[in-house]
Order: C-alpha cells, then sequence, then structure tokens
C-alpha cells in the first residue's frame, strides 16, 4: 500500500520515465504568474430587441496574487465566488475586465492568440468534470495528443510514443492508447486529462475542482499523483476547490475567496492555524471532519451567500459577519498583512479574530433557527 | 441503545423490545437489458426511535436503492424485493400501495439531495408543504397555510407570511433544502429519511442544516436515516453507522467505532484515503486500488477481495471463494475473514498511523 494505486486493471507498478529534476534542484520561490488588481465583470442584459446592459455580475473583483515555480496556491472558498473565473482568467480563456496578469514576468494581460502561443504550452488547465472535459468520439491517444498536433510539437520517437509514456506516468496502461473515452471510469477519465494537460510539459497547471466529482477513494488516487507531478516535476498549481481538508493537503500556500474578492492569503499554517478573517473562521468551522472528538470553534453563519450583482458595500461579508460595525459598511478593509501575522499572510478585515481555531466559551450562531431551538 | 425522548402519544404499540425499524435480509434486483442488477444483497440493519443512522458508501454501492425500498417506491415492473422491512410492527414489504401511500409523508417521510426536482416549480413552497399536511391531518386550508407558515420559520426562512406564496425558483439553494425539510417534517414523522440532504451545498449554509436536522430531531424525536459518502458529515449527526459496499453492510457500530476503530479493510480504505484538517500534511493519503465493482457482476466471496490489501492475510483463498458473514456483537461488527486479533493488529499497527492528529 505504499505507491499511490493506480487503475484497476493495469498493475500499479510506479512507472515515471522522463521525469525532469527533482524541485530540490532547482531554483524554487521565483513568481511564474503575477495576479494584481484583476476583474472580471460579466455584463447582465435586459430588454427585448436591444439588449442594454442593466448591471454586472463581479465575478471577480480586483484580485492579487502570485504563484512561485515549483508551489501550489490553493483557491478557497464557496460555490460562486469566482474561484473558476479566476482560473480562466489567468489561462487567458477569459479576458480581464481590469488589472495585470504576468507570466514569467510578461504581460499577458491581454496577449493575443499569437503572442500568447509560446505560453499556451506552458500553462495548462485540468477541469472539474472528467465526463464533459473529453471528446467522446476521439481515442485516448489523439486526445493526448492533440496539443502537441496543435502546438506543431514532435516529440523525439514520435507522438505516439510520447503518449505511451503519458499513459504510463498518469497510471494508465499504454495498451489502451486506441480507446475511447467512455471505457474508462471517472478516476481514469480524470488521469486522461492530467496526461493531456502534462503534453506539453507545463509549468503550471491550473487545476479547477480535479477530484470533486470522483468517489472518495478516487479522489486520493488523483490527489497522490497531482502530488508526484508537483514535487517530482515540479509543476506549480493553482488548485481550485471547495474541499478545505484536500486543499491543505495539497496547498503550500492558500487564499480564501468570498464574493469575488480574496479576503485572506498567507501558508498552510497561517489560513488553517491562525486565520484572521471571520469568514476563513467561519468556512473551517463548517468543514466536517471525520472525528467524534473535534473540538474545534463552532460558527454558523445565517443564510447563503449574496449575490455578485449588486455585492454589499464595503467589506462584501458584513451581511453575514458577527463583527460587522458601522465602518464595515462604508470602508472596504485592504488586504493587509496584520499586527503579529507572518510575512505573507494578508487579511482583509477591520477587526479581525484571535489567531486561533479553538472552541468558544460561547458558539457563534447566527442562524435564526439554529438559535431559536438552541436558546430554548 | 435507549430510546431518546419520545414524544407524548406516539409510544410503540409493540413491545419495548422490537426496534422501530428492523430490515433483515433485503434483496432488490432489478431487470436490465444487460442482466440483473443484485443494486441490495441481503441487507439487515435496525432503527430505533430518536436515533440517527448513517448509511455511507460510495457512488453506486445500493444506498438509495435501500431507501427506496423502505419507503415502497420501486417500480414494480423491473424490481424485485425480497426480505423483511417492519416499520413500528408494520410489515411494508409487499404491502398494497394504498397502505404506503398513507404512511408516506405522514409517518415516514423524505428529503432528497435535488430539491429542485423535489419540489414541483408549479405551485408556491407554501401550498406544496400544506397539502400533505391537510391530505393527512383534515386540516382546513386556513389552517394548513398557517402550519406551513409555522413550518417555514422552523426551519429558518425569514419572512415565512410572505416567503409562504414564492415559488421554489424564487428561492436559493440553502432556502429550497430549508424548504424540503419543513415539507418532510410537517406531518411530524416518525421515521425520516435524507439521501444526501446537503451534498449539493455549500460548506457553511450544510453546516447551518445538518445542525438544524440533528436539533429539530432533538425536539421531535423522528429516527433518520441519512445517507452520505461523507464521513465528517457522518461524525457530526449520526449515532449509528453501516457502510455499504456492493450492496452489502460491510461493517456496523456506532459513529465512534467505525471513525475511531474500525475493522472492515474497506472502512480501512475510506479512512485513509480522505485528508484531515487536523492531520499531518506529511501523511500521504493511501487510495483504495481499483474502483468499485459492477453489480450486474459482483464479484465471488468477499466482494471487497479485488480491491482489498490484506486478503493475503487470510488462509487459502477464502476471500475469493467465500462471502464473508456479518457476525453482530452489541450493534458491533464487520463482514470479514480476517480474524479478529488479526484486525485489531493491522488496525492498531498499520492503519491508525495514518490517521493520526499533527503532533
Ligand atoms: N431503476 C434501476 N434500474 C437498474 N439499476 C438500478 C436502478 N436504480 C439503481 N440501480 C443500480 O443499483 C445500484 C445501486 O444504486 P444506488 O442508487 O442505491 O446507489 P447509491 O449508493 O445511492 O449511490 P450514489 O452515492 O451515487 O447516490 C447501482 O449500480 C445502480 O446503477
Ligand atoms: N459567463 C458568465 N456570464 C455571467 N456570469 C458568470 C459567467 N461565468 C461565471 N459567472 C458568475 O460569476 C460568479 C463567479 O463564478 P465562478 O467563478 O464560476 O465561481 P466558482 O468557481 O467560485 O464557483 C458567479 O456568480 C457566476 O454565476
Ligand atoms: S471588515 Fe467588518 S464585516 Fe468585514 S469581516 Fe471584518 S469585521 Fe466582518
Ligand atoms: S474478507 Fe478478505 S478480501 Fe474481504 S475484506 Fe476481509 S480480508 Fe479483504
Ligand atoms: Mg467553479
Ligand atoms: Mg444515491
Amino acid at each position: 500500500m505504499s505507491e499511490p494505486t493506480l487503475s484497476g486493471e493495469h498493475s500499479p507498478e510506479p512507472a515515471k520515465p522522463n521525469l525532469a529534476k527533482p524541485a530540490a534542484e532547482r531554483p524554487a520561490g521565483e513568481p511564474l504568474l503575477e495576479v494584481s488588481g484583476v476583474t472580471k465583470h460579466f455584463p447582465v442584459l435586459d430588454g427585448f430587441l436591444f439588449k442594454r446592459q442593466v448591471g454586472a455580475v463581479q465575478a471577480v473583483d480586483g484580485v492579487d496574487f502570485d504563484v512561485r515555480a515549483g508551489e501550489s496556491l490553493g483557491l478557497v472558498g464557496e460555490s460562486g465566488c469566482g474561484k473558476s473565473t479566476t482560473g480562466r482568467l489567468v489561462t487567458r480563456l477569459l479576458e480581464p475586465t481590469a488589472g495585470r496578469i504576468s507570466y514569467r514576468g510578461q504581460d499577458i494581460t491581454h496577449a493575443n492568440r499569437k503572442e500568447l502561443a509560446p505560453i499556451r504550452s506552458e500553462i495548462q488547465m485540468i477541469f472539474q468534470d472528467p465526463y464533459a472535459s473529453l471528446n467522446p468520439r476521439q481515442t485516448v491517444g489523439s486526445i493526448i495528443s492533440g496539443p502537441m498536433e496543435i502546438n506543431g510539437i514532435n516529440p523525439p520517437g514520435g507522438r505516439e510514443k510520447r503518449v505511451r509514456e503519458l499513459l504510463e506516468i498518469v497510471g494508465l496502461n499504454p495498451e489502451h492508447y486506441n480507446r475511447f473515452p467512455h471505457e474508462f471510469s471517472g478516476g481514469q477519465r480524470q488521469r486522461i486529462g492530467v496526461a493531456r494537460a502534462l503534453a506539453l510539459e507545463p509549468k503550471l497547471i491550473v487545476a479547477d475542482e480535479p477530484v470533486s466529482a470522483l468517489d472518495v477513494s478516487i479522489q486520493a488516487q488523483v490527489v497522490n499523483l497531482l502530488q508526484d507531478l508537483q514535487r517530482e516535476m515540479g509543476i506549480a498549481f493553482l488548485f481550485i476547490a471547495h474541499d478545505l481538508a484536500i486543499v491543505r493537503h495539497f496547498s503550500q500556500r492558500v487564499a480564501v475567496m468570498y464574493l469575488g474578492k480574496i479576503v485572506e492569503i498567507g501558508d498552510r499554517a497561517d489560513i488553517y492555524e491562525g486565520p484572521r478573517h471571520p469568514y476563513t473562521h467561519a468556512l473551517l468551522s463548517a468543514a466536517p471532519e471525520a472525528d467524534p472528538d473535534d473540538d474545534r470553534e463552532r460558527i454558523r453563519l445565517a443564510g447563503d451567500v449574496p449575490s455578485p450583482i449588486n455585492p454589499p458595500s464595503g467589506c462584501r461579508f458584513r451581511t453575514r459577519c458577527w463583527k460587522a460595525r458601522e465602518k464595515c459598511a462604508d470602508v472596504e478593509p485592504p488586504l493587509v498583512r496584520l499586527h503579529g501575522n507572518g510575512e505573507g499572510h494578508l487579511t482583509a478585515c477591520h477587526f479581525p479574530e484571535e489567531p486561533t481555531t479553538a472552541g468558544r466559551e460561547q458558539d457563534v450562531i447566527l442562524d435564526p433557527a439554529l438559535a431559536a431551538i438552541e436558546e430554548a | 441503545m435507549t430510546t431518546l425522548t419520545q414524544p407524548e402519544g406516539q409510544a410503540s404499540p409493540q413491545d419495548a423490545g422490537a426496534p422501530f425499524l428492523s430490515v433483515r435480509d433485503l434483496y432488490v434486483q432489478f431487470a436490465t437489458e444487460d442482466g440483473t442488477v443484485k443494486a441490495v444483497d441481503g441487507l439487515s440493519f435496525d432503527l430505533e426511535r430518536g436515533k440517527t443512522l448513517g448509511i455511507v458508501g460510495e457512488s453506486g454501492s445500493g444506498k438509495s436503492v435501500t431507501n427506496l425500498a423502505v419507503l415502497g417506491l420501486h417500480n414494480p415492473r423491473n424490481t424485485t424485493i425480497s426480505g423483511e422491512i417492519m416499520l413500528d410492527g408494520q410489515e411494508l414489504t409487499g404491502a398494497p400501495n394504498r397502505t404506503l401511500e398513507k404512511l408516506r409523508g405522514n409517518k415516514m417521510a423524505m428529503i432528497f439531495q435535488d430539491s429542485l426536482t423535489a419540489l414541483s416549480p408549479y405551485y408556491t413552497v407554501g401550498r406544496q408543504i400544506a397539502e400533505p399536511f391537510r391530505k393527512h391531518t383534515g386540516a382546513s386550508k386556513k389552517e394548513a397555510r398557517d402550519r406551513a407558515i409555522e413550518m417555514l420559520r422552523k426551519v429558518g426562512i425569514p419572512q415565512p407570511q410572505t416567503r409562504v406564496d414564492d415559488f421554489p425558483h424564487q428561492f436559493s439553494g440553502g432556502m429550497r433544502q430549508r424548504a424540503m425539510i419543513a415539507l418532510a417534517l410537517v406531518c411530524d414523522p416518525e421515521l425520516l429519511i435524507a439521501d444526501e440532504p446537503t451534498t449539493a451545498l455549500d460548506v457553511t449554509v450544510q453546516a447551518q442544516i445538518l445542525d438544524l436536522l440533528r436539533d429539530l430531531q432533538q425536539e421531535t424525536g423522528t429516527a433518520i436515516i441519512f445517507i452520505t459518502h461523507d464521513l465528517g458529515v457522518v461524525a457530526n449527526v449520526c449515532d449509528d453507522v453501516l457502510v455499504m459496499y456492493a450492496g452489502r453492510c460491510v461493517e456496523r457500530g456506532s459513529v465512534r467505532e467505525i471513525l475511531k476503530t474500525p475493522q472492515h479493510p474497506y472502512a480501512w480504505g475510506l479512512l485513509s484515503s480522505i485528508p484531515r484538517l487536523s492531520a499531518s500534511v506529511d501523511v500521504p493519503l493511501q487510495p483504495i486500488k481499483g474502483t468499485p465493482p459492477s453489480l450486474l457482476n459482483p464479484p465471488s466471496g468477499c466482494p471487497f477481495h479485488p480491491r482489498c490489501a490484506f486478503r493475503d492475510e487470510v488462509d487459502g483463498t477464502l476471500c475469493q471463494d467465500e462471502r464473508p458473514p456479518l457476525v453482530l456483537d452489541h450493534g458491533r461488527g464487520s463482514a470479514c475473514h480476517l480474524a479478529a486479533e488479526q484486525k485489531q493488529s493491522i488496525f492498531a499497527e498499520r492503519i491508525q498511523p495514518l490517521l493520526g492528529r499533527a503532533g
């Protein structure tokens, strides 16, 4: 049980041909991707014949972060907070409304296809749905060699040889080269997606909920595979997920998003052991832990996340925050290093919490129905 | 297990010894073009009033099929059901449809994962809650509407007097799930079946709703079957747990026993494949190899044997040849050929270190 176990039929010999130098031998930490003030507003149209814009979905609103070579930055938050949009902006599947994105020092914010061509191969994306993201009429071989064809890349020994190597790296049987996606299980299909992303030897992979659609036992197979790629091939990840425990397991740094903004960012330990933003506290407290002796603080918010069309003024979390005061409605809290926080641990809050997740003297219960029953 | 809160007037007509819900040797098979799907393959369990039984397992393990059988919702045309399902002394397998219809929404109710398909888009939320109440209690329109408002308030819908006239699409996902709970609880059911009721929700909303279900249960004494694939959710809401694999129960016990000292290799696999917020990040996840089996043609012997890392520790080819029985002692046990001492030592020496808290 020591190696990540792989597909059912294929014996799980951990073959890893063609791996790049181990991460330790490369200079680590230079910023690969720099994102500043990046914004994406989707217009909300109304009117019948003559559409006019009546508002905007502020899906992503001025986010700053960077991803360093070889590291994994996790992006967490609830649905609709802008995680996928951020991922699609970074891979330039979407055009930013404002802000700046640079890759290895080169501004790619509005780069056109031709300018992007040399970079395209270095930034790859893995999607949530292993079913929808593969063309059902293409063989595995042509799916994986697709990116090489598009980019006119002819690896030594030919594309087919490279595809077989890739299948082996992701733990699939190279003999399955001519099979179709429907002949594979969900976990195996996700491996095909990973092999396709690896075809061009990327430096950065944006993985958008890569294991959310998979069964628990299969999730671990794919997480271990991605972890091997990060560690042994030194590939950097922007790892998007709503599962806080998986992000903690996979990412050295983590950013927490709420309604289009990063509300807290820091090293893994900063976020999980010493969070300062009330929303980070609430999110961690809500994450179910498979432990009957779990004694962390209990925070129960009221209601759902508000709409990103007319987000609250000032701090966007204020409508669900137990510490909100007047200032929170008037002044947007900047994302800054708070007194007592480590370097790189930034929080956007006027009245931050203590850096601990330990149980409180009194639970924070904002949900009216819960409060009514529990007070009785 | 003792009965917790038992509301007055709902005392069981049976002697105190008989469980409230008892399922014995349940088999559910579907006739399909490809052959017979053995979706539930000899399942037995009990549930007491006021208690929550969690049913966990991966996709396709038979969780939903089991509970649709209890509710009598399978299509008889392609489904064969055998075994015994006793609810409060009443036999449900083979009961006429009329009897089951009377029970559903009244004595037993359900909450599904997908509130959008479970609620009709054409009627107001209030009407959908009021109708079954009228049907089962004979209340007047006005009384039923008041009851709907009261239920909406109870589950935390703001301004219930006005929201009662909204249609489901005017509610957010979390509110719809609350409305589903209001609908399920409107007739004070004695058995509630919740099939992944929070899987589609955001984690902060999930936490609110899980706690709400738990708190409401304290008030009403409803027995709950809670279906989920999330062991964290199990820890939050369940008293007892049944681990399902390939249509069978492979392990049963209290929530503490299952999460702290599991005995079955499949349960070990599930627990060591999930990352925990409290575990050291340096301990790698240990996935279960392979994929869940097809129920058209399930493996011989122990259904987990093709994926089991411990079958070599059982003598000969027993795992491949012979189905291990579920041996229960005080409601606790597992279906595995490993000897009790083997289970204990393997768990203590090889599994527990993977689950430990960060130092
Ligand atoms: N009406 C049906 N006809 C044929 N096969 C069916 C039918 N309903 C369910 N099955 C099969 O029965 C098995 C058990 O299904 P079930 O829905 O109980 O799984 P589950 O444990 O609830 O899974 P999930 O976690 O995905 O909801 C599966 O193999 C499924 O494909
Ligand atoms: N193409 C689009 N047009 C309009 N709104 C969109 C589009 N894509 C995303 N959105 C909206 O932007 C917000 C953020 O979405 P998304 O980035 O997908 O969130 P997440 O991945 O965090 O769940 C949501 O409110 C979503 O509905
Ligand atoms: S700024 Fe105010 S409303 Fe926002 S999180 Fe901090 S205390 Fe809460
Ligand atoms: S019976 Fe054998 S194959 Fe099945 S779980 Fe036990 S050891 Fe593994
Ligand atoms: Mg998304
Ligand atoms: Mg199901």
